[in-house]
């Protein structure tokens, strides 16, 4: 992590030690919020959108077709991800707000959950494309 | 008053207060002293480093002010176990930022894994702080007169509170080799015992860990996870969770779903804190202090 003191090193003459806590804790504070707030990718589109809220993937069964690309959407307090049970895919940690989308490739039922709270469940059935009309 | 009032009220007076469990099973408030051959611990739990909402915007000033108190301690720690959720995301950027801060700890440093620090992998969460005697992650020692197992209920991929065969068979082996009359203390993210299961607030194969446990004389189990002080008794087995560094989250069913619960600002200082833990002549005292000053 780069710990940039940007102009917030100015102003510093007195009580060194203390002001180098201080600003110590400000730049690790600067920093994560930094990481915080660093812009999400812009969203592609996408045939579906399940949101997360109150513990609960919706809708809880969805079903798309191979190479169709579907959003999640963490609208939560709390932090979740979206993991599938035979691991094929993962979002990895979605804070409140997050955005994570992924295109299926094989046909097929996917099961997922919350891997921080495995209680949260939900499926994906994946078809075959859809023929070229 | 009622027992759990009493309890939850003497926990968080913070001025040297502290409750302790006799042999008989009864709490008995007491002055937590220093006494000679004594051994003393301090226990803080679940700083999600990273998190940044409403119910604390500054989980790194929270977590320093928590290791500011602990290194102007009279009487230093043997030892500071950081009991899991050291991260929010298991970023290695969280785990920069978080070892940055608790390197600044005066006492040695034990930190095991929450759910939060193995999001994914387990690789960040090892990368900071692996150690050479704990291969998978769990480990035991001997400090004091006492026998210490640190353990890792979150290892498994689709079970939030979940030791694992293999990780139960070394408790089982190492206990064995314990005399029944030392002092044993256990550390766990996820509480070892049926909690609050709805929340997923269990260990869901802890039973065989707390069977073994049961020859023991004066057993102290101490885990994090749920944010909240929760004090339970088992026969020779005392529970006890830990408030967080970060911020609360609703007692167990009081709420839709757990989560990190919003309180007044002027009070969120009130509910995080840290634990002390002294052991003398085969009694454990514990002593709750909120950060609030």
């Amino acid at each position: 992590m780069a710990h940039q003191s940007g102009d917030g090193s100015s102003g510093i003459c007195t009580h060194m030690s203390r002001l180098f806590l201080a600003l110590q804790g400000a730049l690790l504070s600067a920093a994560l919020t930094a990481g915080a707030s660093a812009a999400a990718p812009p969203l592609l589109p996408s045939v579906a959108t399940v949101h997360i809220k109150d513990f609960k993937y919706h809708p809880p069964a969805l079903t798309v077709h191979v190479g169709e690309r579907v959003t999640f959407i963490n609208d939560d307090d709390e932090a979740h991800t979206v993991t599938a049970t035979d691991k094929s895919f993962d979002s990895e940690g979605l804070d409140t707000g997050g955005t994570w989308q992924h295109v299926f490739t094989k046909p097929g039922t996917y099961n997922y959950f919350c891997e921080l709270h495995p209680y949260m469940k939900a499926t994906i059935v994946v078809l075959p494309a859809a023929p070229a009309q | 008053m009622k027992r759990d009032d009493f309890l939850k009220h003497v926990a968080w007076t913070g001025s040297g207060i502290a409750w302790s469990l006799s042999s008989g099973g009864l709490f008995n408030a007491q002055k937590a002293l220093a006494a000679d051959g004594a051994i003393s611990f301090v226990q803080i739990s679940d700083s999600h480093i990273g998190f940044a909402r409403p119910e604390n915007m500054d989980v790194t000033g929270t977590l320093q002010k928590t290791i500011a108190a602990i290194n102007a301690m009279p009487v230093q720690p043997t030892f500071v176990v950081h009991t899991g959720d050291v991260t929010h995301l298991s970023k290695p950027t969280q785990f920069d930022t978080a070892k940055q801060i608790l390197g600044t700890l005066k006492a040695p440093l034990v930190v095991l894994p929450g759910e939060h620090d193995v999001i994914g992998t387990s690789a960040a969460f090892f990368d900071a702080f692996r150690r050479s005697d704990a291969p998978k992650g769990w480990f035991s020692w001997d400090q004091g007169g006492a026998h210490f197992l640190s353990l890792v209920n979150v290892f498994n991929f689709e079970i939030d509170g979940k030791l694992g065969t293999e990780q139960i068979d070394f408790v089982e082996k190492d206990l064995a080799a314990q005399k029944s009359s030392t002092p044993i203390v256990v550390f766990a993210h996820v509480p070892l015992y049926a909690l609050f299961p709805p929340w997923g607030w269990t260990t869901e194969d802890g039973s065989r860990v707390l069977a073994a446990l049961r020859r023991f004389n004066a057993v102290t189990v101490l885990n994090g996870h749920i944010h909240q002080i929760v004090q339970h008794t088992d026969g020779n087995i005392r529970f006890a969770t830990a408030a967080s560094t970060a911020y609360p989250q609703p007692a167990p069913g009081t709420a839709d779903k757990p989560g990190p619960l919003k309180v007044p600002d002027s009070k969120l200082l009130s509910v995080l804190g840290y634990r002390s833990v002294e052991i003398a002549r085969n009694t454990a005292t514990i002593a709750d202090h909120s950060l609030q000053t």
